[in-house]
C-alpha cells in the first residue's frame, strides 16, 4: 500500500447546529500505519469531525476523500464499507445483548451466531483482547465494553480507526494494555485517530498530532518535534501554565470523620466495607480507585443520598461541636454547608437537568430560599453569567437549554454552581472528567481557592496524575475498602495504581 | 362440575383477538413504539373487514364465492390497520410527535371512525336492530376442518375454530422466532433497546420502526376481523369490540414482550375474561363485575413480580415511547 497518500483526506469541513459552528473549513489528513492525536478544547470539534467521517453527522460543507477518491458518507453503514470504524466516547452497545450479538449487529446475511464467536475469537487471538462472545453487555466492566468495542470495528474489517476519548474511564493499568493493541494496530498497517485530553498520553502514544480550535484547524506536526507546552498552547491559542498548585493547607482541622462506614446497593451487594478516614479543612482530600470501587457510595453516604447500614459520619465546627450526618435529611445537610458536585459518566444525570437552561438549573439550588410567593429568577440569573463569564462557557446565552451545550460546557456549568454556593466540604466527583486542559486548570484553580478559604475538599479523579499534583493526601478505595492513606506530596503512581487493583498494592514488598 | 369442555373453546375463542393484538403490539414495542393506538387499529380493522364484507355480500347475492368472501374483508381489514399504522409512524417516527399522544388520539379516532361507518352501513342494510349481520361472510370465516365435528371432546377441543384462530397461533410463532432467531430480529431488537447503537451499526431505524409498526398494526387489525367474522358469527353492533384492545396491551407486558408466550397466555385472559360468566353468582351482580377485574389484577402482579426480579431481559425495551433523531445533542 502506497504510505504516501492519505487514507483519509477531509477538505474545507463545516458542520453548523443552529447558530452553533463546529466545525469551519477543516483540513485533516489521517495516515496507515500511523497514530494521530487529534487535540482540541471542549466544544472545539473533534468530536463532531470524526462523527462526519463515521456518518454520524451529514457535513453542510466540504469533502471527504478515502484513498484519493472522493466519496460521501451518508450513514455509519456507508463509513463501514470504506473501512471506518469508531469507538465512541459513550459506547454504542445495547445492553441486553451479549458481546456476540452486538458485535455482528447491523451485518447483512444469515444469523450465524455460532460462526461470529469463531470469527471473534480469531480476532482476540490475533490482537491479544479478551472477550467472552456470550457475555451480557450488562454484566461488562466499563473497560471489557471498550474491548467488544474495539473487536466490533475490526470484525467489520475496519482499517480506519477512530476512538473518541478511549482511556476517560480505564485505569492507567488498562490504558497501557489499551494502547499496546494500539501499537499493534498500527504496525498491522492501520490508521488510528485518538482523541485525548491527556497530553501525557498523546506523548507516549501518538505519531503525529492534529489540533483544532473553537472549530477550526491550527495545525499538526510529528509529535517528537513538539511538546506538551506547545501542544496545549495551540489548543488554547495562548500560553498557558501546566503546573497545578498545590498550596501548603493552612491550619487543618477535622471537619469530617468517617468511621467503619458500610453501604450496601439496593441489590444487596456490599459497596464500602469499614471505611474509615478524616478530611480536614484546607485540604484536599484526593480519592483514588478503579470506577465503581464505591468512590460514588462514599460521596453519596456524606451527602446523606445513600443509605448506611453501619457506621458513623460526624462533622465537626471549628469549636469542636459534632454532629452525627447519618439519618439527616440531604436538605439538612446541604444547608449545614456539605455541597456535591457529582459528574456522572453522562455527565447530565445528577445535578443538572437537561431541558432547561442555564439559569433555571442555577435556581435548582436556590428556589427554595426567600420568603416571597414567586421565586427569584434575577440572582440565579445573574450567578449563570457569573459561571458563564468566569468558566468561558461556551453557550449561546444564559437561557439555552444544558443539554445543547457539549459535555465540558455542561460540567462547568455544575461545578461552577456547586462552588458558588460557598460551601465548607466539597464533594466533588469527576469534576474534569472529559474536560479539555485550560477548562480543568480552571477547575483546579477553583477547587485551591475553595482549599485556601479553607473549605474541606474530597475530590474523586479518575487521572491519577492529576491527584498526584492536587491532592494533600490521596485515600485508594479497592473493592469498597480503604487499600490506603498516602500522603500526595512524593506519592508514586506505580504505587497507587497497584494499590487501586490490589488490597495495600504491592509497595512494601 | 365445572364444563371444562365447553369453557375453554370459550375461552380460546375469547383469547384469538387479544393473542393478534399483543402479537401486533409486541412487535411495534420491540422498535421502541409504544402505539397505545391499538384498540382504535383493531376497531378500524373490524370495520374495514365488515365494509368489504357488506358491499361483497350486497353485490353477490346468493351465489357468493367461497374465496372472494374471504379475501376481500381480510384485504380490506389489512389495508384499513395498514394505514392507521402508516399514520402513527408519520406522526410519530417522521415528525417525532408524542407516542402516547398520538396513540391515544389514534384509539379515540378509531372507535368513532368503526362506529360511525357501522352506524353508516346499519342505515344502509335499512336493518330493524342497530346491528349488521353478515352471515354469509361469516359462515365461510368459521369453516372447521371437515372431520372435526365427528372427534368428540378432542375436536371440540383442537378443531371446532375457525382459520384465523390457527392464523393467530402461527402468526405469533413466526414473529416469536423472528425475534429470537433471526438478524431482522435482532435489528429490530436493538432499535428498541437503543436506537443511537443501532444507527451507528448501519440499521435504519426509520425504517425498522415503521415496517415493525405497520406490520404490528395489521396483525392487530386481523384480532377485530376475527372477532367480527368468527367470534360473533358476523354481526357488528356499535362498541360491542369493548375494552379488548386495552387487554391486548395489558398481555403485552404479562407475556414479557414473548409472542410465544403469549398463545397461551391469551387463552387464560381469555378464560378470565369470560370467568364471570361460568362461576355461579346467582343474582349478584358485583361479584361478576369482580370477575371481570381478574385479567387486569392478573397484569398489575406480573408488573410487581418483573419489577421486583428485576432481570434486565424482562424489562421493556429501553427506549420504549421515546422518538430518535440522529442528529440531538
Amino acid at each position: 500500500m502506497d504510505i504516501s497518500t492519505a487514507a483519509v483526506q477531509m477538505r474545507n469541513i463545516t458542520k453548523t447546529f443552529g447558530p452553533v459552528v463546529a466545525n469551519d473549513k477543516v483540513w485533516l489528513d489521517i495516515y496507515r500505519g500511523e497514530i494521530l492525536a487529534l487535540l482540541g478544547e471542549n466544544g472545539s470539534g473533534k468530536t463532531t469531525l470524526m462523527n462526519m467521517l463515521s456518518g454520524i453527522y451529514f457535513p453542510d460543507e466540504g469533502t471527504i476523500s478515502i484513498d484519493g477518491r472522493e466519496v460521501v458518507i451518508r450513514s455509519p453503514k456507508d463509513a463501514f464499507d470504506l473501512g471506518i470504524g469508531m469507538i465512541h466516547q459513550h459506547f454504542k452497545l445495547v445492553d441486553v445483548l451479549t458481546a456476540a450479538e452486538n458485535i455482528v449487529l447491523g451485518l447483512e446475511g444469515k444469523l450465524d451466531l455460532k460462526a461470529a464467536r469463531e470469527r471473534i475469537r480469531g480476532i482476540c487471538d490475533a490482537y491479544g483482547f479478551e472477550v467472552d462472545p456470550d457475555q451480557k453487555i450488562y454484566d461488562m466492566s466499563v473497560s471489557q465494553k471498550q474491548t467488544v468495542e474495539i473487536v466490533k470495528v475490526l470484525y467489520r474489517g475496519a482499517d480506519i480507526l477512530i476512538l473518541d476519548e478511549p482511556t476517560a474511564v480505564l485505569t492507567p493499568q488498562e490504558t497501557d494494555k489499551l494502547f499496546a493493541v494500539l501499537r499493534n494496530m498500527r504496525d498491522d498497517g492501520k490508521a488510528v485517530v485518538i482523541i485525548t485530553h491527556k497530553m501525557h498520553e498523546v506523548e507516549a502514544l501518538s505519531d503525529r498530532v492534529a489540533i483544532l480550535r473553537h472549530g477550526q484547524f491550527i495545525g499538526d506536526m510529528p509529535t517528537k518535534d513538539t511538546n506538551a507546552q506547545e501542544m496545549t498552547n495551540m489548543m488554547v491559542g495562548h500560553a498557558v501554565t501546566l503546573n497545578i498548585d498545590r498550596p501548603d493547607p493552612v491550619d487543618p482541622k477535622p471537619r469530617i470523620e468517617v468511621k467503619g462506614l458500610t453501604v450496601r446497593s439496593i441489590d444487596g451487594i456490599l459497596k464500602l466495607d469499614d471505611v474509615s478516614f478524616t478530611a480536614n479543612s484546607g485540604e484536599i482530600l484526593g480519592i483514588a480507585g478503579i470506577s465503581g470501587c464505591g468512590q460514588k457510595e462514599l460521596l453519596e453516604a456524606i451527602a446523606g443520598l445513600q443509605p448506611v447500614e453501619s457506621g458513623s459520619i460526624s462533622y465537626i465546627e471549628d469549636d469542636g461541636t459534632r454532629e452525627e450526618l447519618i439519618g439527616k435529611d440531604p436538605l439538612s445537610i446541604a444547608e449545614m454547608g456539605v455541597s456535591l458536585s457529582f459528574v456522572p459518566e453522562d455527565r447530565l444525570g445528577m445535578g443538572l437537568v437537561a431541558n432547561m437552561d442555564l439559569s433555571d438549573n442555577m435556581m435548582l439550588r436556590s428556589f427554595r430560599k426567600g420568603r416571597s410567593l414567586f421565586t427569584d429568577r434575577k440572582t440565579p440569573r445573574q450567578l449563570a453569567l457569573d459561571v458563564v463569564e468566569e468558566l468561558d462557557v461556551v453557550t449561546p446565552g444564559v437561557s439555552t437549554p444544558v443539554r445543547r451545550l457539549s459535555g465540558g460546557n455542561v460540567q462547568k456549568v455544575l461545578v461552577g454552581r456547586e462552588i458558588a454556593s460557598a460551601p465548607t466540604v466539597l464533594l466533588t466527583a469527576y469534576a474534569v472528567r472529559g474536560l479539555d486542559i485550560n477548562s480543568s486548570y480552571t477547575i483546579y484553580d477553583l477547587i485551591n481557592k475553595q482549599k485556601a478559604q479553607g473549605v474541606a475538599v474530597l475530590y474523586v479523579g479518575e487521572d491519577l496524575d492529576v491527584l498526584l499534583e492536587l491532592a494533600d493526601r490521596i485515600l485508594v478505595l479497592c473493592g469498597g475498602k480503604v487499600s490506603g492513606i498516602v500522603p500526595g506530596r512524593g506519592a508514586q503512581k506505580r504505587d497507587v495504581g497497584m494499590m487501586m487493583t490490589k488490597l495495600g498494592g504491592d509497595a512494601h514488598e | 362440575m365445572f364444563d371444562f369442555v365447553s369453557f375453554i373453546p370459550r375461552a380460546i375463542m375469547q383469547g384469538v383477538p387479544l393473542l393478534y393484538g399483543s402479537t401486533g403490539e409486541t412487535l411495534t414495542e420491540k422498535s421502541g413504539n409504544l402505539n397505545l393506538g391499538i384498540p382504535g387499529i383493531m376497531y378500524v380493522g373490524a370495520i374495514s373487514g365488515v365494509i368489504g364484507a357488506f358491499f361483497y355480500e350486497q353485490s353477490a347475492g346468493s351465489n357468493m364465492n367461497g374465496f372472494l368472501a374471504v379475501a376481500i374483508p381480510l384485504c380490506c381489514c389489512l389495508l384499513g390497520s395498514l394505514l392507521m399504522g402508516l399514520l402513527y409512524c408519520f406522526l410519530t417516527v417522521s415528525l417525532r410527535a408524542n407516542q402516547n399522544v398520538t396513540g391515544l388520539a389514534i384509539t379515540t379516532f378509531g372507535v368513532g371512525f368503526g362506529n360511525f361507518f357501522g352506524g353508516s352501513l346499519i342505515k344502509l342494510s335499512g336493518s330493524q336492530v342497530p346491528a349488521i349481520v353478515l352471515s354469509g361472510t361469516a359462515g365461510y370465516f368459521r369453516k372447521t376442518l371437515p372431520f372435526a365435528s365427528g372427534t368428540g371432546a378432542v375436536g371440540k377441543l383442537f378443531f371446532s375454530y375457525g382459520f384465523l384462530a390457527y392464523l393467530a397461533v402461527i402468526i405469533a410463532l413466526i414473529a416469536s422466532h423472528i425475534l429470537k432467531r433471526t438478524r431482522v430480529g435482532l435489528h429490530l431488537r436493538a432499535v428498541g433497546e437503543s436506537p443511537t447503537t443501532a444507527d451507528a451499526a448501519g440499521i435504519n431505524v426509520a425504517r425498522y420502526k415503521y415496517v415493525a409498526t405497520c406490520t404490528g398494526s395489521m396483525i392487530a387489525g386481523l384480532g377485530g376481523l376475527y372477532y367480527i367474522m368468527d367470534y360473533t358469527s358476523g354481526i357488528w353492533s356499535s362498541d360491542a369490540f369493548g375494552d379488548r384492545g386495552w387487554l391486548a396491551i395489558a398481555l403485552v407486558i404479562f407475556t414479557i414482550w414473548r409472542p410465544n408466550v403469549g398463545v397461551l397466555a391469551s387463552f387464560l385472559f381469555g378464560g378470565l375474561y369470560i370467568l364471570h360468566m361460568y362461576i355461579p353468582s346467582g343474582m349478584n351482580l358485583a361479584v361478576k363485575e369482580l370477575y371481570k377485574m381478574l385479567p387486569y389484577v392478573v397484569t398489575i402482579i406480573v408488573l410487581v413480580l418483573s419489577s421486583m426480579r428485576n432481570k434486565r431481559e424482562n424489562q421493556p425495551p429501553a427506549s420504549l415511547g421515546l422518538a430518535y433523531f440522529r442528529e440531538e445533542r
